[in-house]
């Protein structure tokens, strides 16, 4: 059969995938499962374990699957090195496996990403993991673009984000600062104060350039997200708002260079990558200049205006490494890594107090977006993320957050006010992993839940003022909840 | 001293019908017994040649000359032998795996420790990388000011190992003592290993590269450290010993020890991150005993330690054998096939890593097998990780034979979806 010989080439829940059909037992069992439940007197059944067989006894963000075979042991190994590898610049005599930069944001994936946490808003002289992403309008429009793609391209001097760090001899393209601007909000029983970022550079960025400031994003449960199916996630979009419920979501449709055609995009703050290996490579070369098949230009971000960066030494030796600095077997390991990373259990799913709070989640609206379980397609050859009961608390499609929210930088589909929705499994952990103040949002803005919470506008605005006008009591114990998952 | 069961190797040989095995099946105690007195062994043997080398040591800094320092590397090699032998408990056994860093901690971030050259990549997560506390009496930790002005083994293990919570501060044990005998290896994946002159410690004014009285008390104060944490690391396994009783309380999970740890060192960690990584990569940095090439002789004694506690045999450096009632004596008797397999897959793997040392012994180092283009030197290399992917398997096999419960947790959600769901 043809499926199954696609099948066979998918990797550890990285990869591609062709999902076989679901027996309609098995698609009754898994509607009535993944049903929103109306009892909040007690945990629905395996709600402690959101990684499903896969579930963390722990609290840590960087370790595997429970349920990972032990021949996926090595792979695990491997790509966690690779993961935390110190990358260097080419030609180095100490080194063979170079080719950092010649531009860079970090020189490890784990500089940005530490502990498998989250990023945090620049500091200066650290690396963070907060990055300024930028384009212009205009360009070719990619062939296959689905109606209401926004065509864009780099910006003409400094490309597609603003590397601030290079190799001996090149200058970095410019330091990032930021400015916070407080902004009071009323609530029932006291108010808060939000803070935005405004970011300053003396980079060339040009005057037409839209940008967009992001923090890396956790990396626990990723291969449990790429296997939900996504006719299963297509089947929560609603673009239009068909059903008048002011939630609209839209699929970000996005060309996958892994599966060399346009796929659900799943990852990335607007969903600007379809699978691991596309978002892994992606942040490869842009992030740390380091080519991968599928980016294989050795020069990263560099674009032809940046002639010195160009003509700067690179770590491809002809017929090594596949031609590339990062093999396609460094580029799957490091995927595969990331796809087995494990979401820790939930703690106190029981106590009166979260349960009260998971009420007021359900009860402000919440699970719209955040949609609290999906059950991932059945895969025998990824038996660890194979038909399993998850809770990542996220539709993974694009929403209207509104104004407060947006960016200038639309992105493929998504447009500057949308966003995807972010998982929020393990978020009260944050902390605890990365070994810093934990930081929400795409750009780190938010010091707290209910900062990020306040934050929420455009089609989640009804939810915010709701959670806005709860009781103090009600409030404190939906933040318990999230503190919780 | 450990109890020598010659006796009891004596009926085994006798003992070659199926149908008479039974009888001679050990019990766990018995097993779990040998481990132990292996594992008092291996640390014995680690603590005089530990103890030899300090004695090395100390001649060398007392007087630096060639002759005194290749006395001190021929020391350090010898101790190698016996510690790398144990690895097999570090994986499985707590006590042992905390211990651990203090003595075999890797990679480090050398420059922490002594000078380096100027184009050595520099680990920007590490406020330490750079620290260099042989130049730097006044140190800053954690934005602490901290004393340094006199190197003593507590102040190497209080305060620089594993400084500000990071692993790659690795400020004692076996590493650092290669580092401070051997030097930075520069050659890449070219021939030659460190080459740090004995003048290095010259206390006059022939002292290259600055420091020599400091950089005498560092490797001083470590090789004295490394010989106390040695002798408490025997302690933890004689007669009542906190490691031995912990696994005497229930011999049935110490069975499952002795099984994970083979498994765990020959997979994911020799196999994996100590050989397939650097061979992938190309990247001499990967490699485990980088400062001396001495590589091929930790993959070696690794991989005859795990075969060790399989076959519950132990040739200490005295030449004596440590023997008894092992856990190929409970697979046999449960699946004499896989006992077969598996035997002949540790033999197998020990001979791939004396194919390794044999070549590295004959001019070709590990970090130059690894080279970009060195077919043979990948033959070799990749040879070790499939004998140890085969052994990892046979030892999976011996744990379903032993119906342990090993497996790994959750497993069963393919084989019973509903499992999921109910």
């Amino acid at each position: 059969m043809a499926l199954g010989g696609v099948v066979a080439l998918v990797a550890c829940g990285a990869g591609v995938m062709a999902e076989p059909a679901r027996t309609m037992r098995d698609a009754a069992r898994v509607a009535t499962v993944t049903r929103p439940t109306h009892d909040f007197t007690t945990p629905e059944p395996y709600e402690a374990r959101p990684a499903g067989a896969g579930t963390l006894q722990g609290a840590r963000f960087d370790q595997p699957l429970a349920n990972l075979p032990d021949r996926q042991g090595m792979e695990f190994v491997l790509g966690e090195a690779l993961f935390e590898k110190l990358w260097v610049p080419a030609p180095s005599s100490t080194r063979a496996s170079d080719g950092l930069g010649p531009l860079f944001n970090a020189r490890a994936c784990a500089n940005c990403h530490p502990g498998g946490g989250r990023g945090r808003p620049v500091e200066p002289g650290a690396i963070t993991g907060q990055v300024l992403k930028l384009s212009q309008p205009g360009g070719l429009l990619p062939d296959g673009a689905p109606a209401g793609w926004h065509p864009m391209q780099p910006d003409r001097m400094l490309g597609t984000q603003l590397q601030d760090r290079a190799v001996q001899g090149l200058s970095g393209e410019g330091g990032l600062w930021l400015d916070w601007v407080e902004e009071p909000v009323q609530l029932t029983g006291g108010s808060v104060s939000l803070r935005r970022p405004v970011w300053h550079s003396d980079a060339d960025i040009g005057p037409r350039t839209a940008t967009s400031l992001r923090i890396a994003p956790q990396m626990i449960g990723l291969g449990l997200l790429a296997a939900i199916p996504a006719a299963d996630l297509r089947a929560n979009a609603d673009p239009d708002d068909a059903d008048h419920d002011g939630i609209s979501g839209r699929v970000a449709e996005v060309y996958s260079p892994y599966a060399g055609g346009w796929r659900m995009g799943r990852f990335g703050h607007k969903a600007g990558a379809a699978t691991l290996v596309d978002m892994s490579a992606s942040a490869f070369s842009q992030d740390m200049g380091l080519s991968t098949p599928l980016f294989p230009h050795p020069w990263g971000d560099c674009t032809p205006a940046q002639t010195d960066c160009r003509r700067a030494p690179h770590g491809v030796d002809v017929g090594l490494r596949d031609g590339v600095e990062v093999s396609q077997e460094a580029l799957e390991l490091v995927s595969s890594y990331a796809g087995a990373l494990a979401v820790p259990a939930r703690r106190d799913v029981g106590s009166p107090a979260v349960l009260r709070g998971k009420q007021a989640f359900y009860g402000a609206g919440c699970p719209a977006c955040h949609v609290p379980k999906f059950v991932t397609a059945t895969r025998s050859d990824a038996p660890a993320h194979s038909f399993q009961l998850i809770w990542p608390y996220s539709d993974l499609l694009l929403h209207d957050m509104g104004p407060g929210l947006a960016d200038t930088r639309a992105e493929g589909l998504a447009t500057g006010t949308e966003w995807r929705t972010a998982p929020l499994w393990g978020i009260g952990l944050t902390a605890q992993n990365t070994g810093h103040p934990a930081r929400f949002l795409h750009d780190g803005r938010a010091r707290n839940l209910l900062e990020a919470v306040l934050w929420h506008g455009g089609e989640a605005a009804p939810a915010r003022e709701h959670v806005r006008k709860m009781a103090p009591d009600t409030r404190a114990d939906l933040i318990r909840f999230l503190e919780s998952l | 001293m450990p109890r020598m069961l010659k006796a009891y190797v004596a009926t085994t040989a006798l003992v070659c019908a199926p149908f008479m095995a039974q009888a001679a099946t050990p019990s766990p105690e018995d097993v779990i017994a040998t481990y132990a007195d292996i594992a008092q062994a291996g640390y014995e043997d680690s603590l005089s040649t530990a103890q030899a080398l300090q004695k090395a040591i100390d001649a060398f800094v007392e007087d630096p000359t060639q002759d005194t320092q290749d006395a001190a590397k021929a020391a350090w090699v010898a101790a190698r032998a016996p510690y790398q032998q144990t690895e097999a408990y570090r994986f499985g056994n707590a006590i042992v795996d905390e211990w651990e860093g203090r003595v075999n901690a890797w990679p480090l971030d050398e420059g922490l420790i002594d000078y380096v050259a100027p184009d050595t990549a520099v680990n920007e997560e590490n406020d330490l990388a750079q620290a260099n506390v042989i130049a730097n009496p006044d140190l800053s930790i954690g934005g602490q000011d901290v004393d340094a002005s006199e190197i003593t083994p507590a102040f190497l293990s209080d305060t620089l190992q594993e400084a500000e919570g990071i692993e790659s501060n690795v400020a004692t044990g076996y590493h650092a003592i290669e580092f401070l005998l051997w030097g930075q290896d520069l050659n890449g994946t070219g021939p030659g290993a460190g080459e740090r002159s004995y003048t290095d410690y010259l206390q006059d004014d022939g002292c290259t590269n600055g420091n020599c009285d400091r950089r005498a008390a560092y490797l001083t104060a470590a090789s004295a450290l490394l010989v106390d944490d040695l002798e408490e690391m025997v302690g933890n396994w004689t007669e009542d010993g906190a490691a031995r009783t912990a696994l005497a309380e229930d011999p049935e999970a110490g069975i499952k020890i002795i099984l994970t740890g083979m498994g765990s060192l020959s997979y994911g960690e020799l196999a994996g991150e100590r050989t397939k990584l650097g061979l992938m990569l190309h990247d001499p940095e990967e490699e485990h005993d980088c400062f001396s090439d001495m590589t091929h002789l930790s993959h070696y004694y690794d991989a005859m330690g795990i075969r060790n506690v399989y076959e519950g045999k132990y040739t200490r450096t005295d030449g004596q054998v440590v023997e008894g009632p092992s856990i190929s004596d409970l697979v046999a008797d449960a699946a004499p096939e896989v006992d077969t397999q598996l035997r002949a897959d540790l033999d197998a793997s020990v001979a791939a890593a004396a194919k390794i040392k044999t070549s590295a012994e004959n001019g070709m180092a590990y970090d130059q097998m690894i080279a970009v283009g060195n077919d043979d030197g990948a033959e070799l290399v990749e040879g070790l990780v499939d004998a140890l992917v085969t052994q990892t398997r046979g030892i999976e096999r011996a744990v379903a034979a032993l119906g342990s419960d090993i497996e790994v947790e959750g497993s069963d959600s393919l084989d019973n979806p509903d499992a999921v769901f109910q």
